[in-house]
């Protein structure tokens, strides 16, 4: 592996006395599209709000593009871009405006700004609805936009927290497509789901479960290992031991 | 610079945009205004009325006449003795009492001057405010008619011929509307820029787009001016509207200076802004950012001497209205547009605000973090 452009170890954090992420340990290299499995409430936007600087961690090391996630957090901004949980655009604003306002406060020159923006507009086929508001546009088609703004400003990392949560499987496809492309250009992708068959997509997986990564391998080595052939089968074992032959 | 720009931009789109806001910020004015100022004008009309004329002369009988012909005030009863009007300001009989002292026409004549004593049922303070003004209006007409005929009285003769013991020093017609109208525009920017800055970053917690911010590499600064400019410009336009109003749909004087009231303005919205702000940060969900935004909001009005006159409060309430930005903000506005006070005179209440704006944006920054912990 190349040298690794997210690096934690032990990195836990706490809500009071509930452990949400309990001392994580891993390392992404540079180009990886690696995924962040687990159930709901595993702690994977815990975690990826600890490594995007949203949110201290309580105790552990991490650094995201040489960057410590405890003292420096506004220098890993300047080199990552995320797509939060939660829609993450502006539902009443336009696809042209969402565009024009992220590349501007992230620094976007108006020229660069003018020419992303009619590229990345007709790449989406958004052409004809770009002076609609979000809301009036399908959910598939306003989180392929919300990833293309996220890389706006050419981030070396992204973070994705459940991109295609609620979107249909062919929009799920081509989403996949985007983000191999951006993979392609060098971008490390780090992105979670619930989706397990999206595991298959990923170089490396992890999964996580109450909080503690479970399993960290490829997807191929990973279903070896536990002697399955799909990673739905692998995770029910995870996620309870000694199940599995049952079902 | 390029950065607060952009958020500018967005946050006026995203006003602009928002349906249920544009009635709220260009239509309560008005509607505040007219209620507000109209309800004073309802209430007046045929107030019982007891005379005790002491004096028996044409011109107390001409006094007491301005009253009965007023349409304000309706004649229920007469007494002559204080014990007797006292009874019937205590029965209800009557909410105004007319005492003209013996020697009322006499000491006229003479001096030129002379006093009545007017004694309202102060129960309901708001509509004792609006007697008090009514009656001086019918006393300052009394004195205009009564000038020209007394003896010696050539150009520069003394003008408050009559006066009243109780006469504010200020607005001294206390004309009802021109005394509340200051007021209400004081309330109706502090509501607008309360309630908007208030529910403004909340909203973005609400929906999540929050994160979406933090994690880019903008300033604090940046954002909070970002976030505070639209409403500072949407205050100091509501407020350029509700001057428009005051001045032409009901005629109240301004004797200062606009610049001086939008200096003070200017200084005033930084502190609601700021404590909107700081309501923001601390809230998760935009119910509960209105419930305490409404919160301060009854607090500042009910003590800000817009209702009820600072002087009748009890003690502590009188301290604790010193910490009220809408209290000083109201008595600047009052004095500047009724008065015509200047800079000077006002020092005192406008280094308060100063001290204010500050503190409440000191802690509104302090309060926003783009890294929670
Ligand atoms: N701010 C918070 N305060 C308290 N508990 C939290 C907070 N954020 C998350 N949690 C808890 O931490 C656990 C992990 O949440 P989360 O990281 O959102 O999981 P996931 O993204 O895997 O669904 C959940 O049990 C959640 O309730
Ligand atoms: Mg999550």
């Amino acid at each position: 592996m190349s040298e690794p452009v997210i690096h934690t170890e032990q990195l836990t954090r706490k809500f009071g006395e509930f452990t949400a992420v309990d001392a994580i340990s891993f390392s992404v290299g540079e180009g990886e599209v690696f995924g962040f499995l687990g159930a709901n409430g595993a702690g994977k936007t815990t975690a990826m709000k600890m490594l995007t600087g949203l949110l201290l961690p309580t105790s552990g090391k991490a650094a995201v593009a040489g960057f410590d996630v405890f003292t420096e957090t506004e220098s890993i901004k300047k080199n990552i871009g995320y797509m939060s949980q939660r829609f993450s655009l502006y539902d009443d604003l336009t696809a042209r405006e969402n565009i024009r306002f992220f590349g501007g406060i992230y620094g976007l020159s108006s020229a660069s700004i003018q020419e992303k923006s009619k590229a990345l507009l007709s790449s989406l086929d958004l052409l004809p609805v770009a002076d609609s508001r979000l809301s009036d546009l399908p959910l598939g088609w306003k989180q392929k936009l919300a990833f293309s703004v996220a890389l706006l400003h050419e981030p070396k990392i992204v973070f994705l927290d459940e991109p295609t949560g609620g979107v249909d499987p062919m929009t799920r496809r081509r989403f996949w497509d985007m983000i191999y492309e951006a993979a392609d250009r060098g971008v490390t992708v780090f992105v979670t789901t619930h989706y397990m068959d999206e595991a298959e997509y990923c170089d490396r997986v992890s999964i996580m479960v109450n909080g503690r990564i479970a399993a960290l391998d490829t997807p191929t080595a990973m279903k070896d290992s536990f002697g399955v052939t799909t990673m739905d089968e692998l995770f029910i074992r995870l996620v309870r031991p000694g199940a599995g032959e049952g079902i | 610079m390029r950065v607060i720009g952009f958020l500018l931009q967005k946050e006026f789109l995203q006003i602009f945009r928002n349906k249920g806001m544009l009635p709220i910020i260009f239509i309560m004015p008005f509607i505040q205004l007219v209620i507000l100022s109209n309800a004073a004008t309802f209430d007046v009309r045929n107030v019982p009325f007891n005379l005790q004329d002491l004096d028996r002369t044409s011109l107390s009988e001409r006094l007491s006449e301005q009253f009965t012909g007023s349409g304000y005030f309706q004649l229920t009863g007469e007494s002559s003795t204080s014990p007797q009007a006292l009874d019937v300001l205590v029965g209800r009989n009557a909410d105004l009492v007319l005492v003209i002292p013996e020697g009322f026409e006499k000491e006229l004549m003479r001096g030129g001057s002379a006093q009545v004593q007017l004694i309202i049922n102060a129960e309901d303070g708001f509509s004792a405010g609006v007697i008090q003004g009514y009656t001086n209006d019918i006393i300052t007409a009394f004195n205009r008619d009564l000038i020209p005929q007394l003896p010696g009285s050539a150009v520069g003769a003394p003008r408050q011929t009559i006066s009243v013991r109780s006469s504010a020093w200020y607005n001294p017609e206390l004309v009802y509307i021109d005394y509340m109208v200051p007021g209400i525009l004081v309330v109706l920017v502090t509501l607008v820029g309360l309630f908007l800055s208030g529910m403004n970053v909340v909203r973005e917690k609400e929906i999540g787009t929050i994160d979406q911010i933090n994690v880019t590499p903008m300033k604090r600064y940046q954002f909070i001016t970002g976030k505070l400019l639209p409403f500072w410009i949407i205050g100091l336009g509501e407020l350029t509207l509700g001057l428009i109003i005051a001045r032409f749909a009901f005629h109240v004087p301004m004797l200062g200076s606009y610049w001086l009231i939008y200096l003070v303005a200017g200084i005033y919205m930084l502190v609601v802004l700021g404590m909107g702000l700081l309501i923001s940060t601390l809230t998760e969900s935009q119910q509960q950012a209105m419930f305490i935004a409404w919160f301060f909001m009854v607090i500042f009005t009910l003590m800000s001497g817009l209702f009820t006159a600072i002087e009748s409060m009890p003690h502590w309430a009188q301290n604790m209205t010193m910490a009220n930005p809408v209290r000083h903000f109201v008595d600047i506005m009052r004095r500047v547009m009724l008065k015509g006070s200047g800079i000077r005179e006002i020092a005192t209440p406008l280094a308060i605000l100063t001290a204010d704006a500050g503190l409440m944006l000191t802690l509104a920054v302090n309060r926003y973090r783009k890294v929670s912990d």
